[in-house]
C-alpha cells in the first residue's frame, strides 16, 4: 500500500501559492486583453464591411480550429523570437489571442440578441453607430454577455495550466518540479486540483453576485 | 418642411413604394391611413432614412435626407420619431432615455438636459415617473416617454408610425391627447394610425395609400364623407361599419 505523506503541501505552500498567483496573473491579464480584441472582432463580424467581416471571421474560425497547446507553442517558438516576448509575455498573448475568439462570438452573440428597435430609436436621435453601440447597444449587451464571459474566463483559468509547457512557472509547472524533487505526485496532484477548484469556484460565486445586482435594475 | 418627390423602393419584385409625391408644409398634421401592407411605415421611415429609397428624393425642412453628402445624424436631430413598439432603453430611467440623447448628440449641459426632460415630462402627465424604469410602466406611458424622448431634441418634425398600435384600448386615448397637444402646438406631424376618429378630428390632411401608392390626399372632412377612389371607399366601408 502507497502510504500518504501530506507534509509536502504545507512544507512547499509558498511555492504554491506562487503559482496560483501566477496563474491568477496570467489569466487575468489574457482577459482584460481578450476583451478589446473580442468587442473589436465581434464588432468586424457583424459589420456590413464585408472584408472586415471576412477577417474576423477567418481568424475566430482559425483559432478555434488549433489546439492551445500548439499556438502557444506557435507563439513561443515563431511569434516570440522574433518580437523577443519571453515565455511569460507569449503565454498572456497566446491565452489572450485564443479567448479573444470566444469572446467575440459571445459580444457577437449578444449584440445580436438586442432588439432592433434600440438601435433605431438610437440613430433616429441623431446618434452615430458608435455611440449608439457605446451608449445604447453593448451596456444592454454587457449585460446578457455576462454569465458567458464568467464561464470563458473560468474556462480561460483551467486553460492557462498549458502554459507550462512553455516554462512559465504557473500553479501546474511548480506542481511539476515539486513532484521531480518530493516524488509525491499523488499528494501534489491532489492539492493542485483543489486549488484549481477553490479558485474557479470562487470566481463563479463572485460573479453569481454581479449577476444578481445587474438584475436589480431594470 | 416635408417634400417627397418621386419615391420608388421594391423589395424583389414588391413594390413597396411606387412612385410617391407628397408635400407637408409647416405645422401641417398629416395622418397616413390605409390597409396593412399599403406602405404607409416604410415611407415614413423613409423620411428619417431607417428605410432606404430606390429612387426620387425627400427633402426635410430644406435637407436632402438621402443625399450621400447629407450628414444624416444632423438632419436626424431635426426629425423626432415616435414608433409603435416604443423602443425606450430598459437600463435607463424615465428621465435617462429623455436626456441621453441631447447630452451625447446635441451636447447640451447636463443639467440643462435634465430640467428640460423634467419639463416634458411634466407636460406628458409624468412628473412623478422621472426614475422609474420602462419595465415599470405602463404602454400609455411608456409611448409618453418615448413622445417626450423625441420632443427633447427640439425637432422640427414629429413622426409617429402607429403610435397607439401596441396599446391596451384604455391607454390609446393618453396618448392620442399628447400627440393633439402637440398638433395644437403648431409641429409639422406625419402620423401613420388606424385611429380614425383621430385623423377625422386632428388632422389637415389625410393621405390615403394602397398597394405602395399614394390614392387620395385630401382635407378630413371631404375624405371620410366623399372619398373619390373606388379603393377608398371601400377602406372606409371597411374600418368604419364594423
Amino acid at each position: 500500500m502507497y502510504q500518504a505523506d501530506w507534509s509536502v503541501i504545507p512544507q512547499n505552500i509558498g511555492l504554491l501559492l506562487d503559482g496560483v498567483l501566477l496563474t491568477l496573473q496570467i489569466s487575468a491579464l489574457a482577459l482584460i486583453i481578450s476583451i478589446p480584441v473580442g468587442v473589436i472582432l465581434g464588432l468586424c463580424r457583424i459589420s456590413k464591411n464585408k472584408i472586415l467581416s471576412l477577417l474576423a471571421t477567418a481568424y475566430i474560425e482559425f483559432i478555434r480550429g488549433v489546439p492551445l497547446l500548439v499556438l502557444l507553442f506557435w507563439i513561443f517558438f515563431v511569434l516570440g523570437k522574433f518580437l523577443q516576448l519571453g515565455p511569460y509575455w507569449s503565454a498572456v498573448l497566446g491565452l489572450a489571442a485564443f479567448s479573444g475568439a470566444f469572446v467575440a462570438e459571445i459580444i457577437r452573440a449578444g449584440i445580436e440578441s438586442i432588439p432592433r428597435g434600440q438601435m433605431e430609436a438610437a440613430r433616429s436621435s441623431g446618434m452615430t453607430y458608435f455611440q449608439a453601440m457605446r451608449l445604447i447597444i453593448l451596456p444592454q449587451a454587457f449585460r446578457k454577455m455576462l454569465p458567458p464571459l464568467a464561464s470563458q474566463f473560468i474556462i480561460l483559468i483551467k486553460d492557462s495550466s498549458l502554459v507550462s509547457v512553455i516554462s512559465v512557472t504557473d500553479l501546474t509547472l511548480v506542481a511539476k518540479n515539486l513532484i521531480v524533487t518530493s516524488f509525491r505526485s499523488l499528494e501534489v496532484w491532489t492539492a493542485v486540483a483543489i486549488l484549481y477548484f477553490i479558485i474557479t469556484f470562487t470566481l463563479s460565486q463572485i460573479i453569481r453576485i454581479f449577476e444578481r445586482k445587474f438584475k436589480l435594475r431594470e | 418642411m416635408i417634400r417627397i418627390k418621386g419615391v420608388k423602393k421594391s423589395f424583389g419584385d414588391l413594390k413597396v413604394l411606387n412612385n410617391i409625391n407628397l408635400e407637408i408644409p409647416q405645422s401641417n398634421v398629416s395622418a397616413i391611413i390605409g390597409p396593412s401592407g399599403a406602405g404607409k411605415s416604410t415611407l415614413i421611415r423613409a423620411v428619417n432614412a431607417l428605410e432606404d429609397i430606390d429612387s426620387g428624393e425627400i427633402i426635410v425642412d430644406g435637407v436632402s435626407v438621402h443625399d450621400k453628402k447629407t450628414n444624416i445624424n444632423k438632419i436626424r436631430t431635426e426629425i423626432g420619431f415616435v414608433f409603435q413598439s416604443f423602443n425606450l432603453y430598459p437600463f435607463l430611467t424615465a428621465l435617462e432615455n429623455v436626456t441621453i440623447a441631447s447630452i451625447n448628440v446635441k451636447k447640451t449641459d447636463k443639467a440643462e438636459a435634465i430640467e428640460r426632460g423634467r419639463e416634458l415630462l411634466s407636460s406628458l402627465g409624468l412628473e412623478d415617473k422621472f426614475h422609474s424604469y420602462p419595465s415599470k410602466l405602463s404602454g400609455g406611458q411608456q409611448q409618453r416617454v418615448a413622445i417626450a424622448r423625441a420632443l427633447a431634441m427640439d425637432p422640427k418634425v414629429m413622426l409617429f408610425d402607429e403610435p397607439t398600435s401596441a396599446l391596451d384600448p384604455e391607454m390609446i386615448k393618453e396618448v392620442l391627447d399628447a400627440i393633439r397637444k402637440l398638433a395644437k402646438s403648431g409641429m409639422t406631424m406625419m402620423v401613420v394610425t388606424h385611429e380614425m376618429g383621430f385623423a377625422k378630428e386632428m388632422c389637415d390632411q389625410i393621405v390615403f395609400m394602397a398597394d405602395g401608392s399614394i390614392i387620395e390626399v385630401a382635407p378630413p372632412k371631404t375624405f371620410f364623407t366623399n372619398p373619390v377612389s373606388p379603393r377608398a371607399q371601400d377602406f372606409l366601408s371597411k374600418v368604419l361599419n364594423h
